[in-house]
């Protein structure tokens, strides 16, 4: 029989149907306002916690809508922005360092959809208000460090071998080492090369006894792949402390971060802590030797000249006691002076160390370096280049009453801001390398609020204008498309949900487009339709053929564009991507509804049954 | 409602002069005058603002001038109550911390706080790259197109096919060119979609024309043609209609953001419907299309029977 479905298409179509309305139905709830709480990265929440968070909130007399605890995590929803508000101050002065209290927009789903793994589109920056930073590592900065690391491998193991060498020189990243002669040298390359493996030993082709050693290539990479690994653990640290729901931490490529901070207002504090590389050393003040010999540029043995705040030079052994990576907890405090403090845990090593120093050093002074790298910029030979200045100031010298190990305090910051960031950053660890923020998006609330309006009103008024063309033009057939037209952006709309791919402005452009176009398909058969009954062909048989013969100028049409959405999609970034996600999505949904939709419905009317004219 | 004798290639010489002049016209601006490229591409600062009234630009200038900012352009974007600030990436601070120094030095001496609702650093290299992706997005799209078409059909329709699409794309840019307005990613989206969009019109007409070449008696193939373009004539329209429709809602409600993908697309849609019926065929025809060519019997049943 022509233009009948078997029971089975039918179905299948329906289902489709129901399914798409199902899923996309999660969108039409709106966001509760909440607070999410998480623990810092080594200790998890527990439902005892849990019970006295909750208790807080009752004795506040806050509202609660209602209270989740899952995956350690906790998720109030409150009933409106003023008790989410109280609730985060609360919370926050309540809970201290521990744990992390983030403002948060969480979907309002009935519990019934959420059990069905339903969930709303997620909404990209431009949308729901937040920063986007991609930040990119500074390699040349981290191989740096490390062959000044090796460096002083190099002459370290020299010593224990008890090999003299003529002269030890360093000159953009190879260590050239000159032995007295061939036995020395070859004992040389024998402890290089079995000890420290990461370097490339060779033998120089200019002098006699000469090695040139310098990081392997393999060396390099690794050095390059841990300095990015590194990175990120902290910074997602650093993340967590600032309390965000939701981050979004990528690595991108072979030496760039992605951030992506829904919902955070105050960029200037996350992008000072998200960029910040200080760290604290510290080390034994050397006494022995004559400070304003230094300054006159003659060199110390085993110290250095550095200079306190307020400008006073002073002599640093070389020999770091411990340093930032040894640090796993630091707090801000007042000492018995009542001036900013931060007080310090180290771990086990670290403690041992600080240990055996001050035990052989009561009485003697100790000194507290503050490193930080700061990004500037100069000009060499008329070209602009970006360079790391690392700024290092003594920040306190005390004198070692007692040994001490574990716990003590640092004293001498500026003021209570810089003592809190400090904290903030050594509980969070150090950069491995220094970074830099190539790229900011930050997208206000009120703009991602707007964003939103205009998106949904150009779809629904694109909308509108195209049914009303498609009613007129086509009449019953026309009303056919629109009611696929309509099924279409109920289909993209679930499976944007369901995926989870991110809907940016763009995103929503794309659907419009789509709007646009999917009316194409049933266009094409339309007007085939017509021709057909044109040359006299039956109803009947002008709606089986024109349908026939439109599929392959659909089909063809539509892989094209699907082609360049495949393009776009892998060359894009972020909003670009969003772009291509929808209209790819939108290609092979109106593919779908508007072919095989409108084919249902149409045989609905029409099927079975004697047909004089077609309303078309 | 459409006439279905019009004789398209029969013009197809105007259809070569105005293309012709519509070309030179977009390559000469485009080397005069340029794109005028957003941070996107070229990499600085942007901050959008949005005060309670209308802003006050004079005042704004002046007090940016006053903080060392003086190569600062300020605009009003969309309303009189949201402010556009751009810097170009500066030099000795080309960093992110620009943004902050910004709105310190507005909400220092402005009467009134500034909400922000937008700020955007582009690093130069990372506005290189984009530039240099978008380039190679645009190129391998061609490519792709170009092998796809040669092989559902033939090569002379690839060749068509690309011809226009490259037609639309180069007046496209030049038409922002022209007008001077900013290109940034999501016109470079809008490009793609035009040549997504004009590549389907041209599919659609090139469908028909192997139809006719395999079915009909004739054997003129400028014949055989004008009567493909003039029966999917009015579906080429009708869908331009459609389309031109949603992005004209798109350019007037979408906001200022959304704005200029809207008109890119909107010009690309009118270009790319002309040129699949007064570029694509003729530039077909002109590469001597035979019946010859279309009459490999190519499995092409099979698609149909699986018709729902």
């Amino acid at each position: 029989m022509q233009n009948h479905f078997p029971l089975w298409k039918n179905l299948m179509i329906l289902i489709v149907f129901v399914i798409g309305i199902i899923y996309a139905s999660p969108n039409l709830f709106g966001n509760d306002p909440s607070v999410q709480l998480a623990s810092s990265a080594t200790i998890k929440l527990k439902q005892k916690q849990a019970d006295v968070i909750k208790a807080e909130l009752d004795k506040a007399g806050l509202n609660i809508k209602e209270f989740e605890f899952n995956n350690n995590k906790v998720l109030v929803r409150f009933n409106n922005i003023d008790d989410q508000l109280k609730a985060s101050d609360l919370l926050k002065a309540k809970m201290g360092n521990d744990v992390t209290v983030a403002l948060n927009l969480a979907p309002a789903t009935p519990t019934w959809l959420r059990a069905l793994n339903a969930s709303p589109m997620y909404l990209g920056l431009d949308l729901r208000g937040g920063v986007h930073f991609l930040l990119e590592v500074d390699m040349d900065a981290a191989i740096k460090q490390a062959e000044e690391r090796y460096n002083l491998d190099v002459k370290a193991g020299l010593r224990s071998h008890k090999i003299r060498y003529k002269s030890i020189s360093k000159n953009n990243g190879i260590i050239k080492i000159t032995l007295k002669n061939s036995v020395d040298s070859i004992a040389t390359q024998d402890f290089l090369n079995s000890d420290l493996s990461g370097l490339t030993v060779k033998e120089s082709s200019e002098a006699e006894n000469t090695l040139l050693v310098s990081l392997s290539r393999q060396e390099k990479l690794e050095i390059k792949k841990f300095a990015l690994d590194q990175n990120m653990t902290t910074l997602r640290n650093r993340v967590n402390e600032i309390g965000v729901a939701e981050p979004v931490i990528q690595q991108q490529g072979d030496n760039r971060i992605v951030i992506q901070l829904p919902g955070v207002q105050d960029t200037t504090k996350a992008k000072a802590i998200l960029g910040k590389t200080a760290t604290l050393e510290y080390r034994l003040v050397d006494v022995e030797h004559d400070v304003q010999k230094a300054v006159q540029g003659l060199p110390v043995i085993g110290s250095r000249l550095y200079y306190e705040v307020d400008g006073n030079p002073i002599l640093l052994k070389r020999r770091v006691i411990v340093t930032g990576a040894e640090i796993v907890d630091a707090a801000y405090t007042m000492d018995q002076n009542n001036a900013p403090a931060v007080s310090i845990t180290l771990n086990g090593i670290g403690a041992k160390k600080m240990g055996k120093m001050t035990q052989k050093n009561v009485g003697k002074p100790m000194a507290v370096v503050f490193i930080e790298y700061k990004s500037k910029t100069r000009t060499v030979n008329g070209k602009k280049e970006k360079y790391k200045e690392k700024v290092e100031k003594v920040i306190s010298v005390a004198t070692i009453r007692d040994s001490f190990s574990k716990r003590f305090q640092t004293t001498g910051l500026d003021n209570a801001e810089e003592a809190r960031t400090l904290s903030l950053l050594l509980r969070a660890g150090a950069l491995a390398a220094p970074v830099d923020i190539i790229e900011e998006r930050t997208v206000g609330p009120s703009l991602g609020q707007d964003n939103i309006d205009k998106g949904f009103n150009s779809v629904i008024v694109g909308l509108i204008l195209v049914l009303v063309f498609m009613l007129i033009y086509y009449r019953l057939f026309g009303l056919v498309a629109n009611i696929a037209l309509a099924f279409n952006l109920v289909v993209i709309v679930a499976v944007l949900s369901m995926i989870q791919a991110t809907l940016t402005l763009p995103g929503i452009a794309g659907i419009v487009l789509t709007v646009g176009m999917a009316v194409d398909a049933n266009v094409l058969i339309f007007e085939r339709i017509k021709e057909e009954l044109k040359n006299n062909n039956t109803p009947q048989s002008s709606i089986f053929v024109g349908y026939e013969k439109a599929f392959a100028t659909i089909f063809d049409a539509n892989i094209t564009t699907l082609l360049v959405a495949l393009v776009l999609f892998g060359f894009g970034t972020g909003a670009i991507k969003g772009f291509a996600i929808t209209l790819s999505i939108g290609i092979l949904s109106s593919m779908f509804t508007s072919i095989l939709g409108t084919r249902m419905l149409i045989n609905w009317f029409y099927g079975n049954r004697r047909v004089k004219k077609l309303s078309i | 409602m459409f006439k279905q004798d019009l004789d398209f290639l029969g013009k197809r010489k105007f259809a070569m002069i105005l293309s012709t002049i519509l070309l030179i016209v977009s390559i000469a601006s485009l080397a005069i005058n340029g794109l005028k490229l957003g941070i996107d591409f070229t990499g600085g600062t942007l901050v959008e603002i949005g005060y309670k009234q209308a802003a006050d630009l004079g005042i704004l200038r002046e007090t940016l001038e006053k903080s060392g900012f003086d190569d600062a352009t300020v605009q009003n974007f969309g309303t009189t109550k949201d402010v556009l600030i751009r810097l170009k990436p500066k030099k000795g601070i080309s960093n992110a911390e620009l943004s902050t120094q910004i709105l310190e030095s507005i909400n220092k001496n402005g009467t009134e706080i500034a909400d922000v609702r937008r700020v955007e650093f582009v690093g130069p290299q990372v506005g290189d790259e984009l530039a240099e992706d978008g380039g190679l997005a645009l190129l391998y799209s061609m490519f792709g197109i170009l092998l796809y078409v040669a092989w559902r059909f033939e090569y002379k329709f690839a060749l068509g096919s690309v011809a226009a699409l490259l037609h639309d794309v180069v007046i496209t840019l030049g038409f922002f060119s022209l007008l001077q307005l900013e290109f940034d990613l999501t016109v470079l989206a809008a490009i793609l979609a035009v040549i997504g969009y004009s590549l389907n019109d041209t599919i659609v007409v090139y469908d028909r024309i192997r139809e006719n070449f395999r079915n009909l008696r004739q054997d003129s193939a400028k014949e055989i043609m004008n009567i493909s373009l003039n029966q999917t004539l009015s579906r080429t329209l009708m869908t331009s209609v459609t389309t031109a429709l949603v992005l004209m809602a798109l350019a007037v409600l979408g906001g200022e953001i959304i704005h200029n993908f809207a008109i890119a697309l909107l010009v690309g849609v009118g270009i790319g419907t002309y040129s699949s019926i007064f570029i694509a065929s003729p530039v077909v025809l002109s590469l001597g299309i035979s019946k010859e060519d279309l009459m490999v019997p190519v499995a092409e049943g099979a698609d149909i029977d699986d018709m729902p």
